[in-house]
């Protein structure tokens, strides 16, 4: 197992209202992500636990991209990977903001 | 003097010496390999039948099994060297010499024999091209071939899997070679004649009916939500703005992909009747829901698919089918339907250069090439027009003009990352080192860069016809090549120059919200629905089956 955060300061604050969602499996080639409203309006993290080790530049070029398109101030993400490819985890962490992006 | 007819004699040499095993031209399956050690010289080019799908595996094994000190460095040229007794034949010395076209799951063996010096490598060939050089270079001397059943007078019935046989007979019978088919049944009378007994000069029963591979059964199950997107982009960014009607589908997950959300997402975009009427195909399960909804008018096909057989017999409008209801196929003339008259091909691959040039063959293996390169080219010898052919044709030039020929549009699907996240995009093609490692003329090059017009990966669809020189064609490629070392080390500006002049599109572009790429949009999602689809026609192998 290898763990690991990416940050991102000054983000833009994540739409809607919901305190967490849960979206994917953790499984072969799949991820599974907590998403929880809990950080100041201008931070957001990723926490990554992973069965893969050594692809950490990797991980981070996929986090950064995902902070500089999508607004995720007040996010913390908490990743459990089971050796999903970088599309899968870009998909998954779309997924993520989108379900707690929603109302109530 | 000048003996202008030794073929003929020789020939004769051979069947006459042969007679004492056959009776008539049957041959019992005991006497096959003596049958064989009559008819096949030191020396002979032979084909072996080995097809896409069908393989003349029990002739093989004996083949196989013939006295070497006898029979040795025999040429094989066949299109599909997928058995293990293929291999055998090389390793026992019984062959040496091999010009083929794909090996499949034999692709490791043929690189570790090539590299033990137990095969000498004429060439890889697309099948079309090696059924070219049966007609000139490589003639056999003696075909090895498989059907379904046969007569007492040598008429063959292929079944739905008649592939090439009526290619090699015709090479080998009319140039004074020897023909021995087996099958597996010898009736009184045949349902359909595929063959010609008088082209045939002997026939065994095998002991067990011929394997045929099912190759192009891709379960619904398996298909993922990212190769959803890239089906989606391609049936928007592509089916859509050029009309295409007449193409070739690969045997890829992505285009799977493709054939199942035509009946739904297809279906939204107002495309039935308008795209993918028209198929030079293998039967692929996965298009029946599109052809239940009415989608698609004709599909001419290279052979047939385990379990599609009752489907295409009560589907005649659609497919090919002889007299006697089954499927008839036949890999030459479906490959010509691909290269000639289909204005698209859609595939995927496995690496791709920053050229565009695209490879199956990755370290240590050899994989062959099958059709893809035919139907992966643009045909120079085309004139007809069409929008698709015309469209892409303008699009590759700076100035059409009322003499700017059609292009044929190839395109290559491709997720950036394979498995064990080995990067799909690279800066040189594992090929080129092979080619030096086996000291090969020429790196194997499935589709040529200049010959794609477009890459579609999870991140976006890029136009290569659009592109003016290899600085814009190098960024486009990067620009989609994703968080691979290619993608990442693109130059950022320049992606984003390609994208206002839409050479690049990425879903938000095309209108496509990733989120929307589910398996909802799949119109069946296992093979179970796909039997369903079919009305209980389609039966699926046993090794697809889970209900």
């Amino acid at each position: 197992m290898e763990h690991f955060q990416v940050r991102a300061t000054s983000a833009r604050r994540a739409p809607g209202s919901r305190r967490q969602a849960i979206v994917g499996v953790n499984a072969s080639g799949n991820v599974e992500i907590l998403v929880e409203r809990v950080l100041p309006d201008t931070d957001s993290v990723v926490e990554v636990t992973t069965a893969v080790a050594g692809f950490q530049n990797l991980w981070q070029a996929v986090i950064t991209d995902f902070f500089a398109r999508f607004p995720t101030g007040g996010l913390r993400f908490a990743i459990n990977d089971g050796g999903a490819k970088p599309d899968v985890v870009t998909l998954r962490l779309m997924q993520s903001a989108q379900q707690v992006g929603g109302g109530q | 003097m000048v003996e202008w007819n030794k073929q003929r004699r020789g020939r004769e040499e051979r069947l006459a010496a042969a007679a004492r095993f056959a009776n008539g031209k049957i041959v019992s399956s005991e006497n096959s390999v003596q049958l064989l050690s009559e008819v096949v010289r030191a020396g002979d080019r032979v084909c072996l039948e080995g097809d896409n799908q069908k393989q003349a595996d029990f002739l093989a094994d004996a083949l196989a099994a013939v006295d070497t000190s006898r029979i040795h460095d025999l040429h094989i040229v066949q299109s599909g060297v997928v058995l293990q007794a293929h291999i055998d034949l090389f390793e026992k010395g019984i062959a040496r010499k091999l010009d083929f076209s794909y090996s499949g799951p034999q692709g490791y063996a043929i690189a570790r024999a090539l590299d033990a010096g137990k095969i000498e490598l004429g060439a890889v060939h697309t099948y079309i091209e090696l059924f070219a050089r049966y007609f000139m270079d490589l003639t056999p001397n003696v075909a090895l071939i498989a059907a379904v059943q046969a007569d007492r007078a040598g008429n063959l019935y292929t079944g739905p899997n008649t592939e090439d046989t009526p290619t090699i007979v015709e090479a080998t019978a009319f140039k004074s070679g020897i023909v021995v088919a087996q099958v597996n049944k010898i009736v009184d009378k045949l349902q359909r004649v595929d063959i010609p007994g008088d082209m045939v000069d002997f026939v065994i029963e095998a002991d067990r009916p011929f394997y045929v591979e099912p190759l192009f059964t891709r379960d619904p199950l398996s298909v993922t939500e990212v190769q959803i997107l890239m089906a989606m982009m391609a049936l928007k960014g592509i089916y859509a703005p050029y009309g295409v009607r007449r193409l070739n589908h690969g045997i890829g997950f992505p285009t799977a992909a493709i054939e199942l959300i035509l009946p739904t997402y297809g279906e939204h975009l107002g495309l039935r009747g308008k795209v993918a009427t028209h198929f030079a195909l293998n039967p692929h399960p996965t298009l029946i829901p599109a052809i239940e909804s009415g989608w698609v008018e004709q599909i001419h096909s290279f052979g047939s698919e385990v379990g599609m057989d009752d489907y295409m017999q009560h589907r005649s409008d659609v497919y090919f089918t002889g007299h006697d209801g089954t499927l008839r196929s036949n890999r030459l003339l479906c490959q010509t339907a691909g290269l000639y008259a289909c204005d698209m091909f859609i595939g995927s691959t496995l690496q791709i250069d920053l050229a565009g040039n695209s490879s199956t063959f990755t370290s240590g293996r050899i994989a062959g090439f099958g059709g893809a390169p035919n139907m992966g080219s643009d045909a120079r010898g085309r004139r007809h027009p069409s929008q698709a052919w015309l469209t892409a044709g303008k699009e590759a030039v700076e100035n059409p003009t009322s003499l700017t020929r059609g292009r044929k549009l190839v395109v290559q699907m491709i997720e950036t990352f394979g498995e064990k996240m080995v990067p799909n995009f690279v800066e040189e093609l594992d090929s080129v080192k092979m080619a030096q490692d086996l000291k090969l003329d020429l790196a194997p090059v499935m589709i040529y860069g200049d010959d794609v017009s477009h890459i579609v990966t999870e991140e976006g669809i890029a136009n290569l016809l659009l592109c003016r020189n290899a600085a814009e064609r190098e960024q486009a490629i990067r620009g989609v090549a994703g968080f691979t070392p290619v993608g990442l080390a693109r130059d950022h500006k320049a992606v984003e120059a390609l994208r206002a002049r839409g050479i690049i599109r990425r879903p938000e572009d095309l209108g496509i919200n990733p989120l929307s790429a589910t398996r909802q949009l799949l119109a069946a999602h296992t093979i179970e629905d796909l039997a369903n689809w079919s009305g209980g026609l389609y039966h699926p192998p046993a090794k697809f089956r889970n209900w």
